[in-house]
């Protein structure tokens, strides 16, 4: 039997090395997966070793963030933000489930695109990280020492917030701008859609953030022609007051945007003065429109959140606010617009253009001041394109996306349609070296590269298409990463590492930045949930009218109280489980046979709640989900469920069996 | 013996990668990061946690009384155990209680060829689960770490053990309890 088990146990170890060996030696051979020779010695990292970045990375269609160690590739964690997550309950929790309210209910789901991590003087400051909700336009803002969604805010006023959330210098604020434009919430919004010209209107956002708590509010928004927004970067340093948005669909086409919105040769990259609209909503140039929009916060002390409607905006119309708004002409439906380290370039990538525009921010003060204008954009002034222009990159590839910079004068722009990254020179403008992305690469991230301090490095491709990279999985595949090593002059290919959802955007930190911050659990002493039960002596259960709350404490190996007796058919049970270690990494789960929902994952210190009607009379086991320790298997017990005209008695007890609850079974 | 093999037999295999590499005149790696494989072998024990409640082995190690014990436990390399998940009920003997051991059989058992001696007597100690002290009565048997017995009685309120060690004092742990007794129990 040993013998047999330990044969086979070789064979499949021999397999796995020879099949290695196999492909290391087709690499050399110049095989497809084009990795270099040291490769493997650079994203090894020793067991028990740490990363030396954090990457965390949007979900897309997941609608969660995840977060990665690079060189590695490995992931540690899916970080639930706009999706609920039965794996820990997210969404799914009493406490958890305002969180996803918004002005339509309780949305369940959205589309991640875009994560943006805080910065104070333009330099990482590890401590929040930001992301979008495209469908339904919410703003989520997650801490980096909890790995918890902290927040999330709505945008009303817009659809599809494609264009956020990208931060100011020192995140003053953190942007929003519509994709699709649609009629203003608080007019007439049952118009024909062919109407979109004289009634869709685009927004952008501006919510400030609380420099200590992180806690957002819609400072102001502005009115905007009915154009899509598409990404955007704040300014730095000299440019630091300003904000620049790409923009597509300059036609206002309502239909076919595949063709419609691609007759001009330009579109553009609107300029915002933000210290300037700042002092417009504080100087009373702004309107307060009627509008209706949730926001979500959890405390951290009671581990609960709080949903509030809110009814109000301010909105300041470029009309009543001279030299805040500018137009930059820009070629062919622009996607990414990217502020170099300096702040002085803005890199405007037209994903239908030949060439890559790279705007000078001197020459767009030169213009403005010299109102060097090329008419207007629904009374926006455009700027000259030859007066704001640094130069072009010529030839980059097909299809330019997105750009980053390792703060050494490069920058590398991703192309779709020639699935490459281009390394090319900011000032110089001259091309200096290129990759082949496996496949159809979409954003590409450098650590610490959207920042004025670029820690360079690493570079990771986020590819759209899989395709034969990994074993197959059939028509379903996962998303496809690759990292490359950029401390040379020639990148190389050093890593392909499978991701979850479809990362967009992404951004990697130094891991010194944020992990001596993470906490490891909740203190007992400062948990102030109402049904927070600290001590086996407080477990208790109480009805109120047909709601039955259980205060359950959870320890390794049970729960207080294990067996409940005398709740009925029509009641609603609330399981308030508070797990009272105080030990890190020491979880524990709940769930009961029937619930309509999930189970709950209980940090240390943490006091969750599962909502329970059950639907029959019967035994109902109820056990920990959480391998917690030994006798996690025993971690485990039973609730009764009676007839509604039953006379047994609400009783609860662990480790006893009370001669009432034998009697009351016989009656 | 078959376990080795299969290891040693998996080592040279892997050693033969290398070779495939090197055969096309690329040298070995010397990255030092791939060379720190096996290096970081320590148990929970390690962990670096400030934060945490402390395990039954750090509550023991932070007072005075213990130190015959922990230098026993260390000795006997269960550390790392005692500092996993648990959970534990551990019997802990002060070191007063050690002292009415003959002084040359505690030190015999101190000593390298006696390692498994020891752990046999300090895993009688430990229960894997939570008696907390409401949960023992008078006439339980607990079937403790090493395969041996317990059993407990009570006398004038007091818990005792094997009818010779008596439970002074009770000290919570993230990872379980400490029943401090004054005697030290032999595996029958």
């Amino acid at each position: 039997m040993k013998l047999s088990s330990t044969n086979l146990l070789l064979t499949a170890a021999s397999a796995a090395v020879l099949a290695g060996g196999l492909q290391s030696c087709k690499s050399k051979a110049g095989g497809v997966s084009a990795a270099s020779n040291d490769a493997a010695a650079k994203v090894y990292v020793a067991p028990g070793k740490h990363d030396e970045f954090y990457n965390i990375v949007s979900g897309g269609f997941n609608g969660q963030m995840s977060v990665y160690g690079i060189p590695s590739g490995r992931m540690f964690r899916i970080v639930p933000v706009f999706s609920q997550h039965p794996e820990n309950g997210w969404g799914f929790s009493e406490e958890t489930k305002p969180m996803l309210n918004t002005s339509h209910g309780f949305v369940p789901w959205d589309d991640l695109h875009h994560i943006a991590l805080s910065t104070t003087k333009g330099e990482h400051d590890g401590r929040w990280a930001f992301g979008n909700a495209n469908n339904t336009p919410r703003i989520a803002r997650v801490s980096l020492s909890t790995f918890k969604t902290e927040e999330i805010i709505e945008i009303p006023n817009s659809a599809g917030n494609h264009s956020s959330p990208f931060i100011t210098e020192n995140t003053e604020y953190v942007v929003a701008g519509t994709r699709f434009s649609v009629p203003l919430d608080n007019g007439n919004t049952d118009v024909p859609i062919n109407t979109y010209k004289d009634n869709f209107k685009g927004t952008v956002s501006f919510i400030g953030v609380d420099k200590t708590t992180g806690r957002m509010n819609i400072d102001f928004q502005l009115l905007l022609p009915g154009i899509n927004f598409d990404l955007a970067r704040a300014g730095k340093g000299a440019s630091k007051d300003w904000f620049f948005f790409s923009c597509y669909n300059s036609e206002k086409a309502n239909t076919l945007l595949e063709v419609n919105a691609s007759a001009k040769d330009k579109d553009f990259i609107m300029a915002v003065n933000w210290k300037k609209a700042q002092a417009y909503a504080r100087s009373g140039k702004g309107k307060k429109a009627a509008v209706k929009y949730a926001h979500n916060v959890l405390d951290e002390k009671n581990h609960t959140a709080t949903s509030t409607i809110i009814n109000e905006v301010l909105t300041l119309d470029p009309k009543d606010c001279p030299d805040m708004v500018y137009m930059m002409p820009c070629p062919k439906s622009p996607h990414g617009t990217d502020t170099d380290p300096s702040g002085e370039y803005i890199i405007g990538s037209g994903k239908l253009a030949a060439t890559i525009p790279v705007f000078s921010f001197a020459k767009i003060q030169q213009a403005i001041a010299s109102k060097n204008y090329d008419g207007n954009y629904d009374g926006i002034p455009v700027l000259k394109y030859d007066a704001v222009l640094h130069g072009e990159v010529q030839k980059p590839g097909l299809g330019p996306l997105h750009t980053e910079f390792d703060g050494k004068g490069n920058a590398y722009t991703s192309f779709f349609v020639s699935s490459e990254i281009v390394k090319w020179d900011i000032k110089s403008l001259k091309v200096l070296d290129r990759v082949p992305t496996y496949y159809s690469i979409g954003h590409l991230s450098i650590p610490g590269g959207p920042t004025a301090k670029p820690h360079g490095k690493y570079m990771i491709a986020y590819n759209k298409i899989t395709k034969d990279r990994y074993l197959p999985t059939g028509p379903e595949l996962t998303q496809s990463a690759q990292l490359f090593d950029i401390s040379g002059d020639k990148m190389k290919l050093l890593l392909d590492f499978p991701t979850v959802g479809e990362p967009h955007y992404a951004e990697a930190i130094p891991a010194a930045l944020v992990e001596k911050n993470s906490k490891k659990i909740y203190k007992i002493e400062e948990n102030q949930h109402p049904y927070a039960a600290k001590g086996d002596n407080m477990a208790k259960v109480e009805r109120k009218g047909n709601e039955v709350h259980v205060m359950m404490t959870a320890v390794r190996s049970h729960f207080t109280p294990d067996n409940i007796e005398g709740v009925k058919l029509g009641d609603v049970v609330y399981f308030h489980v508070t797990n009272v270690e105080q030990d890190w990494d020491v979880p524990h789960g709940f769930a009961v046979k029937g619930a309509n929902n999930a189970e709950i994952l209980i940090m240390p210190g943490e006091t969750q709640t599962l909502k329970w009607t059950p639907d029959r009379t019967g035994i109902f086991p109820i056990y920990c989900t959480d391998f917690c320790s030994a006798l996690h298997q025993e971690m485990q017990g039973y609730v009764r469920v009676s007839p509604a005209n039953s006379n047994v008695a609400l009783h609860f007890s662990t480790g006893t069996n009370k001669p009432a609850a034998d009697v009351a079974a016989k009656k | 013996m078959k376990r080795i093999f299969h290891f040693a037999v998996a080592g040279i295999l892997a050693a033969s990668i290398t070779a495939c590499g090197a055969r096309s005149g690329e040298p070995a790696t010397t990255d030092p990061t791939a060379t720190a494989a096996s290096t970081n072998a320590a148990g929970q024990s390690a962990v670096q946690d400030d934060e945490s409640a402390k395990d039954v082995v750090k509550v023991a190690a932070s007072n005075k009384d213990f130190t015959t014990l922990v230098a026993a436990v260390k000795q006997a390399g269960l550390v790392d155990a005692l500092s996993n998940a648990g959970p534990f009920t551990v019997f802990a003997p002060t070191n007063a209680a050690f002292d009415k051991v003959p002084k040359e059989t505690l030190e015999a058992l101190m000593q390298a060829d006696k390692k498994a001696d020891l752990q046999n007597i300090l895993q009688y100690h430990v229960y894997v689960g939570m008696l907390s002290e409401s949960l023992l009565q008078d006439g339980q048997t607990f079937n403790q770490v090493n395969g041996g017995n317990i059993t407990i009685s009570k006398k004038d309120g007091k818990t005792i053990i094997n009818g010779t060690a008596t439970i002074v004092a009770t000290v919570k742990a993230s990872n379980g309890i400490i029943h401090v007794i004054d005697g030290v129990l032999l595996p029958k």
